[in-house]
Parts: structure tokens; C-alpha cells; sequence
């Protein structure tokens, strides 16, 4: 309900209309979901995870364990939110979660029936057996029964993104402690970050009723605010949340930049942010705890802050009689601050014999407890427990909890330091330098009035400035509140029934008590078996009550208890935020060669080949199949000629006088013995002797060579280069580049290759002037350019280079006058089946496993010198004849298709891996011969050609007989390479 | 005989404008990938100095003088930007012609920065990157060579492949940061 | 994780490629047997402490580091070329 008058956040002049599980409501300008749902009389907000017992809100932040829902519809969907952090706006809808069929009637809710049966351990205890129930009976109900929000399964429409900051001095959370300390370390001439996780900085001084310098504190926050966002060093980032503290001062930060509107325009929902700062202020102030006793879970049972914070803000409260139940002075503000809204406040209840009255005329309980809460779908009244164990029943219909504060020490702890307890206000605080170049101030470090927290933020603002290399300067500090934080500790009431410790996960003191009972007393351990302070809570709310049960329980103090692990995210992090830009074709840069544009006007459908787009056939008309494509391809090339981009190739440049000594190292086969305006085939090899990649380089001069590699592995050769320059062999004196951009290079295969570049070239080349591996410089049309002239497709063949601007118009020339000659362009299917033709391998067949010797190239490693991988290359296992060879296949019945992946066996062995004989590496059909044709490796193949082997598919179930050839399979003397 | 026609890298993809901050294709002229011999950094640089009136630049340099830029590419390596080379550098280092390698665009207007501290993980506020500076880094997946060429401008090389892609990306960014401007 | 690159300053992790522990730098002669290579090429300890590991800045300047890192604290002790490490 609303309380006329009050709630400072709020513009009551303007009404917004907004939606909760398809039902309209209302609220104001500067509510959150949850208060303006609690201003509308709704108690219910959510079910809990296990029992599904109705719940309210419990908090007014992002600690929230109950006001979960699922905002927006559809694709846009966005589950787990906590009602608490969502700002009304014009038009919200969201739904309950964890409840079926609705919040009101969920039959689930059965669970809680059975709450006996469903203690800790349960799950491990029922489900054990019998074994076949698990996946059939077990498991579906669980998923069915347990977990919170769902996502949407659709394909996310909303916009996310990343961003990088750098700073001085991060400052985590702007309350009194974050201000000073933003404040004070920019004074100093640092560069500021200021990250607060709400729409105005302030902390709790947007929630309290005191004075700051004179003002209100919430006003004078709004002022120092304003001043810092007004400074160039300064960056205030508000509504986002600080989730991890990372190596070297890496902290990950989530904004939520338009989720307070009803049109984000173009803006994201949300942005990731990585801050790297070289020191960080930890402000975060504390989380309000609770105290067990029997259903403390009931919605209208609230956080004492929280409660008062619902009053001073947003003028909300779930009934109009109120009690409050504390074991500290805190405690009384709510009970003051109530009053003075003009409620009625049935009880302030202190578990405490001496506390004395700080909240005014209202009804005072000094040494009582709350033993019970009773109403299910809203608080109904509490049971008085006096010191001398008699019961009264008191009708109320909210009732604020403080069982004191906990420093929120989350950040500090997630490089895996452990906080240390402090017993002064019995709770953890973090130890100095458990996050190199991080440290707390105020209340997140226990310190708890605002004038220690408006000097401890301004102390450690300074330090932080100083550390970076600042002169820090005097601050003068507003006069502040300074009353003691006095506390004697509570954590449960006893009695009988349910108390509650984590209503996230749906934890009591039995459950505890029981884990230490049944001997998990490690409290990770406990923490695993009751599931106390899992999931998005993280035991925010929890935790310390549930250590001091276990420790009680274990017969131990808290320290000695310890704590569990602190995880990053302190809230949780749309995974579409963190991962946002790697949507689609988003996840790895597309690269197009010169001849893309020509290539699509064609229709060639493209394939991808590491990041490059290639084209894989250029269709004809009456072509009815990609195979009639690349067999008339083949066919032309064979036949005529065919032009076919290789721009993708990895080509590096190299020059200096040591070049052939250095290639001589990473290649197997000697290169220094090149002489300029040759080309050579090259074996590279990893240094565990297998074969890394394969390519031809060229000596242009005496002083420069160019490489090729595969497109494949054109970055991890450059890499693999660089590693034997600067660690391997450093006193080679060479310079290596890429120069795979530079050009555009185009394959011009067929006996009419000649012809055809003679017309483009502006001096023509013959056989005496360009032999079979012969390179050098020609001028096309006028433009400098490179001719090599090497053969993949195993016929006379050529590749041209020139300036990449040039590639556009060079592919459509070339393709112009081999078309007008009959010839045609031709693609990745057609090269392929021409270099398993002639038996060239490619990374099917150099994939990591297999050496040179498998390969046949054995005679390729020069004994005359030292490379890379040769050591290992010669040990005995690896130029074994039982090794698996490379070998041609070819099925004994022609036009029998065969399929790469496919094993290999002897003809009557059993198709089972102990006989297995080899695999298939590539595949095709060759137009020219007629049949199917494969590489593969067989063991011992090279002496078994001619032999017949059995070739079993199990996935596509094919079993072809097929006969063991040479790897060449078309023109196997090479004659038509050198014609 | 007909003439080859030449294409640059971004035809068809730029400019693009959004919100103030630009992003335009720039023809850089040659680009010459500089290596010094060993040790020879210092001829190097005085034959640099003869021929344009600027060095060699030391990591993580952008030298520029008139229509001439010498920016630190990587490990004992520059790319010598506008005219073709000096006859006097063969000497002295090895030259690789890299004028089509590389697409080249220019951001510029207030918010620049803005937008790429949503691509590059680099420090660019303009005390930690100020005019003069250039780094190696990633633009999302991409490796690029930036450096700042005005208060608020920046140029950046990518491969020329992936064109399509750096303007996408950036372009992107461009958007999401205008309409963070837009909503105020 | 950053890493302060001798050459470029601290740069985001992202930047480089992980290649493994820097007793990759001292290979074997041909001739030293197999054991020695099969240590150089397999064998390898898991502090927890103290380690030192080979990456590459590759999208940055190039080099290969050799990099001190605590495997317990995290710390980035120091980052050095390994080409600095031969004598020219």
C-alpha cells in the first residue's frame, strides 16, 4: 500500500501503467517494480525454488533472493531479474517465475507438503535408485520442479555490447565512502572511475533519514554527485554493478543502459564493461542479514532497511501495522522512521535485555524474540516469544528483520582470499591486499556510521591517488551522523518448524544442522549438500547465518569454521552482454578475395575456407547439379584452360642475406641451393616430426624469396616463423613479411595457358624462357606483376600475381579471354578433384598425424643438415612400414561412389576397430577417368598397390570393395605438366 | 589494349556517418614496409631523416611530416606511408611494397574514442594515446595498426580481406555510441 | 590477465597466443639423445608457484616473451624478448 505523503524518490504529478503477469497497474515515475508492485497491495511476488512457498519482496537492491521475474515478451525475454533493480517505466510488463500454473494456484506448491521428505540431501538420497529411474523419472521431474526463470529459446533481437575503460583509481559504489573517495583521489589530479549500481549515486543515504553538511544526505550525495561528473577526470557510471575482480587490475562492470526505458532508441539493453584500473576503492557498503525463526520466509517479513528504505522512497509498505525485530540500534531507525510516516508500529521487538529505546513512542520489547510468522500469502501477525518463554500473538502486516550487517566483501575475495572475521560487529571483513591494488572502505569494511564512512572513503580515495603517484591533499569533511553500530549477536530463534536461512534456494537451519549431522561439516561441503549461497545469490543474504549455524552446530567458532568461495559474477551477467558482437557472422572476420564481386555475379555459391570466402563452382545453365559444374570444370581445364583465384594462399616475403640458411632449417629439403628465378616444393615439419604444412617458395633474387603456404595454416607458419627466428636461430640475419594481401593471384591452368597470358602479357613468355617451375617479374597490361609458373592441378599451369587493386579487373580479363578461347573459371570442387587426380595433398591428408615417411616424401628430409622436427621425424616408430601410408583408391566396380571419413579393412576381416587398416582421407570423381577416385592412408600401402581392401562407412553405411593404387592417378609420367 | 582498372579496399562500404563521428576511406598513397638490417636502425633513420625529414620511429611511434608518415608496425618494423621509397633505404633496410595490403580509414569526430574502446582493448585516452602514438592491437577479431592522427581522429589498417568487416564492426559501434549521444 | 609486453607496455591477454613452458627455448643438439629430446618435447612440471611460459604477441608487435607468472597468486612478474635472451 501507499503511504500519502511520503516517498522522496517518487513524481507523483505523472502516472505510469505497467503490467505483472498480464494484470495492469500503476505506479509513479522513480519507483522500482518492487514498490510499485507493493504500492498496488501485491504481496506475492514469486515461489520459492524447492517448496514453491509464496514470497514477497525482502530487499530494496540487488540482493534480492525472492522479487525474481522475467521482464519483457518473447524473444526479448530476460528471466531472473530482480524487481528490485528494474526502474519503472510507461508500459513494463513482467511475469512471475517458478510457478505453474500461476503465482495465486501453483500445484507445485505440493512440495511444500512433503517438506519433510525434501531436507538436505535429498536429492542424493531418493534418487539414487533404482538406476533406470534417473534419466526417465527422476530427472524430468526435478528439471520440471526446480530452477528459476527459463530463457525464451528464441534467437535474442536486443541489442548488447562491450566496452574497455581505463582509470587511475576505480571506485566501487557511491555511497558516503565512494563519493569521498572519487571525490578525494581526483582532487589528487587522478583519473576517476565512479561506478554506482543505481540511477543516482548515494548508497544508503538515498534511503536514511539524517544530514550531511547540513542537507539531507540524499541531497547532498545528488550535490557531490553533480560535482564529480562536472570534473574532466572524472567518469560517474551509474546503474552499473562491478561483478569481478580479475588479474592485474581487470574488473568486469555490467551498465544497464537502457533497461529503464520503454525504447532503448538504438541504444544497447546493457554493456559489458572490462575497467582496467591501477588501484581500485572498494565502496560497497553492507547487506542487511537476517534471523531465523520459524517462517521468517513469509512476504511482508522484510529487511529492517529494506522496509524503511520502501517508506523514505518510494512510500510503500505491505500493510499498515508494523513491528520490528532487531538484535542492533539499526534496527530502531525503522521503527522511528515508520512512525514518523504515521504508521502504526505494533512492537519494536530487540532481542537484546539492555537496549535501550532509540526509535520514540513506540511500543518497546527489550529482550524479546519473534518466534513465528504466520499467513501464507501475506504476513498476518508474529509471535511474541518474552524473556520468560511465554507466547503473545501480535497482528501485523509487515514486520522489518535485522539480525545486523555484513560488509559486502564479494569483490575483495574473488582472486580466492579469504576475509577475516571480525568480532566487533560479527560479521567478515575483508584483509588489505586480497585483490592486488584494491581496497575497502566504509561499510564494506566495517566501518558503519557516516562520518567514519565519509573519512574512511576520503582516507582511502587519497592513498589510492597517492599510490598511483599523486599528491593527494587534505579533504574537509562534512559533518555526519557518527552513532555506534552496537549489536549481540542472534542468528536463529529456537522452536520448532521451518526457520529460514537462503530463500533463494530454499535452505533452513534443519537443513544445516542436518548436513553437520550427517557429517559434511566442511562448510563447502554443507554449502554443496543443502545448496545454501548457490546460484545468482550467492549467499548474499546468507551466508555468515548459515557459517555461525554450522559452526554451532560443529561445535566450532566462525573462523574456524571458515568460508566458502567468493565466485564472480556479485550479479549475474547476460551472457548476450558478454558475448554481445559475436552474433552471427560476428564471430570471426570475413575475408573476400578480389574476385568475390566477379565471382557472386556468376552465381558460384561460396564456401568457406578458414575465414575466406571461396567460390566452389560456377554454375551454368542446364547445369542441374554442383557435379555437372565441376566435372565440365575439370573437363575444360584438362581440355582447354581455367582460370581459378588462389589469392588465399599465405605468402610471406623474405630477404636478407641468411634467407637460405633459415629456410633450410624449417623446411625439410635443402634451399639454399635454389637458384633465383626458380621454384621448389617445400616440407615443413612440427618439431614432433609431423608434417606442419607444405607450399613452394621462390627465389625472385638473390635477396628476396616469397613462400607460400597453405590458406589453412598461413598464421601459425608466420608464427612458426617467428619462433625459430627469435628463439631457434637469432644470429640468421633476415627479415620476414606477410604479403598475402598485397596480392591478388590467379591459377591459369590447361594446355592453352600460355596462349592465354600471352595475350595479357605485355611480352610474351615461351617454354625456354619459362620452364617448369621457373618465376619472375612480367607487366600486364602495362601493370608490374609476378609469373611463377607451378602446377596444382597437374597440368601446364601457371599463377600471376599482381597488386591486389588490379585483382578485380585481372579475374574478369582472365576469365573474358579463357571463356572466349573455351576455357572457363573454375572452383574449389574442380581444384580438388584435379590435385586428388595427381595425388597432391592438403590438409585432409597433413592433418596433424602423419609424418613426411607417411606421406611418401621420406627422400624430402635431407640427411645433409638439421631442420626442425628431423630428430624426432627418424625416431624408429616413425618411419615404420606398418606405419599407414598414402595411397590412391579406386573402386573395383566404376561410378561406385566413395566417401572421405570412411575405414579401411581387409576384404573378408570383420569390419571392427581391432582390424581397422587405414581411413579415407579425400574424395572425388574424376570426369577424365570415369570413376571415384581416393587418398587415404593404409597401413604398410605403398607395398600393397594393386591389392584390394574393403572401404566401410559406418555412419553413411557404405561398404565399397576397392583397389590400392598409386597416390597419381592421372597422367602419372607428367608429361602434360611440362608440355 | 585495355587498361586494368584499380579498386580500393572499401569502394562501396564508406564513408559512413553517424552521429557526428565519421568513418572514410583513405588513400594512403605507397606503403612500404620498413625492416632495418641488423643494427641498422640508425642508418636507417638518418637516411629517413635525409629523404623526408623524419626517423625511424621507436616502438609504438607515429612520425608525420607533410604528406609523409613513417608508423611503427611491429618488432624492428615501420610502414613508410605517402611517397614511394627512397632510392638511399634499400641500403639500409628491407623494403616490401605493401600499398594493396592494407585497407585504411580514418574515424573521426567527438565520440571517436568512444567507439573504439567498444572494438580495442587498448588504453586511448588521450594522455595514455595522445597525437604522435600508434600501437598494434585488435579491432574486435582483427589485428590492426592504429594510430591517433588528430585530437579526435584516428586512423586504423586492417587487412584489406576483411574490409567488409572493419567497416561493419566500426559502423556498429558508431550506432550504439550515437544513440547513447541521442538519448543524452 | 595483462601482460606488460617489453616492446608495446601491459597489453590485455587477448592480444597473445599461449605456447607453452620457456623450456621450449633450450632445444636439444641432433645429437643428444632420446631422452633429452623426448624431456624437451613431452616432460613438463606443474608448479604451483613460481613458471615461466612462452607467448607470442600476435596481434601486437610480433615477439615472442617469455613470460615469470605465479600460478598461485597469479602475479605477471615479468614479461622479456626472447630473442634478447642470445647474445647477437
Amino acid at each position: 500500500m501507499r503511504i500519502e505523503g511520503a516517498g522522496r524518490d517518487l513524481d507523483r504529478s505523472q502516472r505510469l501503467k505497467f503490467r505483472f503477469d498480464g494484470k495492469a497497474f500503476a505506479g509513479f515515475p522513480g519507483d522500482t517494480l518492487a514498490s510499485a508492485l507493493m504500492g498496488a497491495g501485491v504481496d506475492v511476488v514469486g515461489r520459492s525454488f524447492k517448496y514453491h512457498r509464496p514470497r514477497g519482496v525482502m530487499t530494496a537492491g540487488s540482493e534480492e533472493p525472492n522479487a525474481l521475474v522475467t521482464l519483457r515478451e518473447g524473444a526479448q525475454a530476460d528471466p531472473n531479474v530482480r524487481a528490485t533493480m528494474v526502474e519503472l517505466h510507461e508500459g513494463l510488463s513482467a511475469r512471475s517465475q517458478n510457478r505453474w500454473p500461476t503465482l495465486e494456484m501453483d500445484y507445485l506448491s505440493v512440495n511444500d507438503l512433503f517438506a519433510p521428505f525434501l531436507g538436505a540431501g535429498f536429492y542424493y538420497k531418493t534418487f539414487m535408485w533404482p538406476r533406470a529411474f534417473w534419466e526417465k523419472v527422476y530427472e524430468p521431474f526435478i528439471r520440471r520442479a526446480a530452477g528459476l526463470g527459463a530463457l525464451s529459446g528464441q534467437s535474442c533481437t536486443d541489442r548488447y555490447e562491450q566496452a574497455y575503460a581505463f582509470c587511475d583509481v576505480l571506485v566501487i559504489g557511491g555511497g558516503p565512502a565512494g563519493l569521498m573517495a572519487a571525490r578525494a583521489a581526483a582532487e589528487a589530479g587522478a583519473d576517476v572511475i565512479l561506478v554506482d549500481e543505481n540511477a543516482r549515486p548515494g548508497g544508503r543515504l538515498r534511503a536514511e533519514v539524517e544530514e550531511v553538511g547540513g542537507v539531507q544526505g540524499h541531497l547532498w550525495a545528488d550535490g557531490m554527485a553533480a560535482d564529480l561528473a562536472g570534473m574532466e577526470n572524472v567518469r560517474v557510471m551509474t546503474r552499473t554493478t562491478v561483478t569481478g575482480a580479475y588479474d592485474q587490475g581487470t574488473y568486469g562492470a555490467l551498465e544497464r543502459v537502457a533497461q529503464h526505458v520503454a525504447d532503448p532508441g538504438g541504444r544497447p539493453l546493457e554493456c559489458f564493461w572490462r575497467i582496467v584500473a591501477r588501484r581500485a576503492v572498494l565502496c560497497a557498503g553492507a547487506l542487511e542479514r537476517h534471523v531465523a525463526f520459524r517462517d521468517n520466509d513469509r512476504p511482508g517479513v522484510m529487511m529492517a532497511g529494506a522496509l524503511r528504505a520502501c517508506v523514505t522512497r518510494w512510500g510503500v509498505v505491505p500493510g499498515k501495522a508494523v513491528a520490528v525485530f532487531g538484535n542492533n540500534d539499526n534496527a530502531h531507525r525503522t521503527a522511528r522512521d515508520l512512525a514518523a510516516a504515521g504508521l502504526h508500529v505494533a512492537a519494536l521487538i530487540d532481542s537484546r535485555h539492555d537496549a535501550e529505546n532509540l526509535a520514540g513512542d513506540v511500543p518497546f520489547y527489550p529482550g524479546f524474540q519473534v518466534a513465528r510468522a504466520t499467513g501464507r500469502k501475506g504476513l498476518e501477525g508474529i509471535t511474541l516469544r518474552a524473556p520468560d518463554g511465554a507466547e503473545t500473538n501480535l497482528h501485523v502486516q509487515a514486520l522489518g528483520v535485522s539480525g545486523g550487517w555484513n560488509p559486502s566483501v564479494h569483490l575483495a575475495c574473488h582472486m580466492n582470499g579469504r576475509p577475516e572475521w571480525s568480532e566487533d560487529i560479527a560479521a567478515f571483513v575483508p584483509r588489505s591486499g586480497m585483490v592486488p591494488g584494491l581496497e575497502a572502505a566504509g561499510a564494506a569494511r566495517g566501518v558503519f556510521d557516516t562520518a567514519g564512512c565519509l573519512k574512511d572513503g576520503a582516507d582511502a580515495g587519497r592513498a589510492a591517488a597517492e599510490a598511483c603517484g599523486f599528491a593527494g591533499r587534505d579533504m574537509a569533511l562534512p559533518e555526519a551522523e557518527d552513532a555506534p553500530y552496537r549489536l549481540r549477536r542472534l542468528w536463529a530463534v529456537a522452536g520448532k518448524g521451518r526457520a529460514w536461512l537462503d530463500f533463494q534456494n530454499d535452505v533452513t537451519v534443519k537443513d544445516v544442522r542436518l548436513a553437520a549431522q550427517e557429517n559434511y561439516r566442511s562448510v563447502e561441503h554443507m554449502k554443496r549438500y543443502t545448496t545454501q549461497g548457490m546460484a545468482p545469490d550467492q549467499g548474499k543474504n546468507s551466508n555468515v547465518a548459515a557459517l555461525a549455524i554450522l559452526a554451532d552446530a560443529t561445535g566450532r567458532d566462525i573462523p574456524g569454521t571458515g568460508t566458502t568461495t567468493f565466485r564472480p559474477p556479485y550479479t549475474p551477467v547476460a551472457i548476450a552482454a558478454m558475448g554481445s558482437g559475436g552474433q552471427g557472422a560476428g564471430f570471426a572476420p570475413q575475408r573476400f578475395t578480389t574476385s568475390h564481386a566477379a565471382s557472386e555475379e556468376r552465381g558460384a555459391p561460396m564456401i568457406e575456407a578458414g575465414l575466406w570466402y571461396r567460390p566452389s563452382y560456377f554454375p551454368r545453365p542446364g547445369e542441374m547439379t554442383w557435379r555437372d559444374s565441376c566435372d565440365r570444370e575439370v573437363r575444360t581445364v584438362r581440355d582447354c584452360v581455367g582460370v581459378c583465384d588462389v589469392s588465399t594462399l599465405g605468402k610471406i616475403d623474405l630477404q636478407g642475406p641468411d634467407v637460405g640458411a633459415f629456410l633450410d632449417f624449417v623446411y625439410t629439403n635443402t634451399f639454399s641451393t635454389l637458384t633465383p628465378g626458380r621454384v621448389r616444393y617445400g616440407l615443413m615439419l612440427r618439431e614432433d616430426g609431423h608434417v606442419m604444412d607444405d607450399g613452394t617458395t621462390a627465389r625472385l633474387s638473390d635477396n628476396q624469396w616469397v613462400m607460400t603456404t597453405t590458406t589453412a595454416a598461413a598464421g601459425q607458419v608466420m608464427r612458426h616463423l617467428d619462433w625459430v627466428h627469435q628463439a631457434l636461430v637469432p644470429h640468421l640475419d633476415l627479415r620476414f613479411v606477410s604479403v598475402t594481401e598485397q596480392w591478388a593471384q590467379f591459377a591459369v591452368a590447361g594446355p592453352r595457358s600460355r596462349e592465354l597470358l600471352n595475350g595479357l602479357l605485355d611480352d610474351p613468355i615461351d617454354d625456354a624462357s619459362f620452364p617448369f617451375m621457373q618465376c619472375g617479374p612480367v607487366s600486364v597490361m602495362g601493370v608490374p606483376g609476378r609469373l611463377f609458373r607451378i602446377s596444382f592441378s597437374g597440368e601446364h599451369a601457371y599463377e600471376i600475381a599482381l597488386p591486389a587493386r588490379y585483382g578485380d579487373a585481372l579475374f574478369r580479363e582472365l576469365v573474358a579471354r579463357a571463356e572466349g578461347m573455351g576455357g572457363c573459371a573454375y572452383g574449389m570442387e574442380a581444384l580438388n578433384v584435379m590435385r586428388i587426380e595427381k595425388g597432391h595433398i592438403t590438409h585432409a591428408e597433413i592433418h596433424g598425424r602423419t609424418t613426411a615417411f607417411d606421406c611418401g616424401f621420406a627422400r624430402m628430409v635431407s640427411p645433409k643438415k638439421d631442420c626442425v622436427g628431423k630428430v624426432m621425424a627418424a625416431r624408429p616408430g616413425m618411419v615404420a612400414d606398418s606405419r599407414e601410408q598414402l595411397v590412391g583408391l579406386r573402386p573395383v566396380k566404376a561410378g561406385t561412389e566413395l566417401t572421405a571419413g570412411a575405414h579401411l579393412f581387409e576384404p573378408d576381416a570383420e569390419a571392427v576397430r581391432k582390424n581397422a587398416q587405414g581411413y579415407v582421407t579425400s574424395v572425388g570423381y574424376s570426369p577424365m577417368l570415369e570413376t571415384y577416385l581416393a587418398l587415404g592412408f593404409l597401413r604398410n600401402g605403398r607395398a600393397r598397390h594393386g591389392q584390394k581392401v574393403m572401404l566401410i562407412d559406418h555412419l553413411r553405411k557404405r561398404d565399397v570393395l576397392c583397389e590400392v593404387t598409386d597416390v597419381v592417378a592421372y597422367d602419372p609420367d607428367g608429361g602434360r605438366l611440362r608440355g | 589494349m585495355a587498361e586494368l582498372r584499380a579498386s580500393s579496399p572499401c569502394a562501396g562500404l564508406l564513408p559512413l556517418v553517424r552521429g557526428g563521428v565519421t568513418l572514410d576511406e583513405v588513400s594512403p598513397g605507397v606503403i612500404t614496409a620498413l625492416a632495418p638490417f641488423r643494427g641498422g636502425e640508425a642508418a636507417l633513420s638518418s637516411a629517413l631523416q635525409a629523404a623526408y625529414g623524419l626517423g625511424f620511429p621507436a616502438a609504438g611511434q607515429a612520425l608525420e611530416a607533410g604528406e609523409t608518415a613513417c608508423i611503427w608496425s611491429g618488432r624492428a618494423q615501420a610502414f613508410l606511408i605517402g611517397p614511394a621509397p627512397d632510392a638511399g633505404l634499400a641500403a639500409r633496410a628491407v623494403l616490401t611494397d605493401q600499398s594493396d595490403a592494407w585497407a585504411v580509414v580514418e574515424l573521426s569526430g567527438p565520440g571517436a574514442e568512444d567507439v573504439l574502446a567498444r572494438l580495442v582493448p587498448l588504453d586511448l585516452r588521450p594522455a595514455a594515446f595522445p597525437p604522435g602514438w600508434a600501437a598494434r592491437s585488435l579491432l574486435q577479431h582483427m589485428t590492426v595498426t592504429l594510430w591517433r592522427s588528430g585530437s579526435g581522429a584516428f586512423r586504423i589498417m586492417a587487412f584489406r580481406s576483411m574490409a567488409r568487416t572493419l567497416a561493419h564492426e566500426i559502423g556498429t559501434a558508431m550506432a550504439l555510441v550515437a544513440a547513447r549521444r541521442d538519448a543524452g | 590477465m595483462r601482460i606488460p609486453c617489453p616492446i608495446c607496455g601491459p597489453r590485455d591477454r587477448r592480444e597473445f597466443y599461449y605456447q607453452g613452458h620457456a623450456v621450449m627455448l633450450e632445444r636439444p643438439a641432433a645429437e643428444a639423445g632420446e631422452a633429452a629430446w623426448d624431456g624437451y618435447l613431452h616432460l613438463r612440471e606443474n608448479p604451483a608457484g613460481q613458471t615461466q611460459d612462452l607467448w607470442y604477441h600476435e596481434a601486437g608487435c610480433g615477439a615472442w616473451l617469455k613470460v615469470t607468472r605465479d600460478t598461485v597468486t597469479h602475479d605477471v612478474l615479468r614479461a622479456e624478448l626472447v630473442e634478447a635472451g642470445h647474445a647477437d
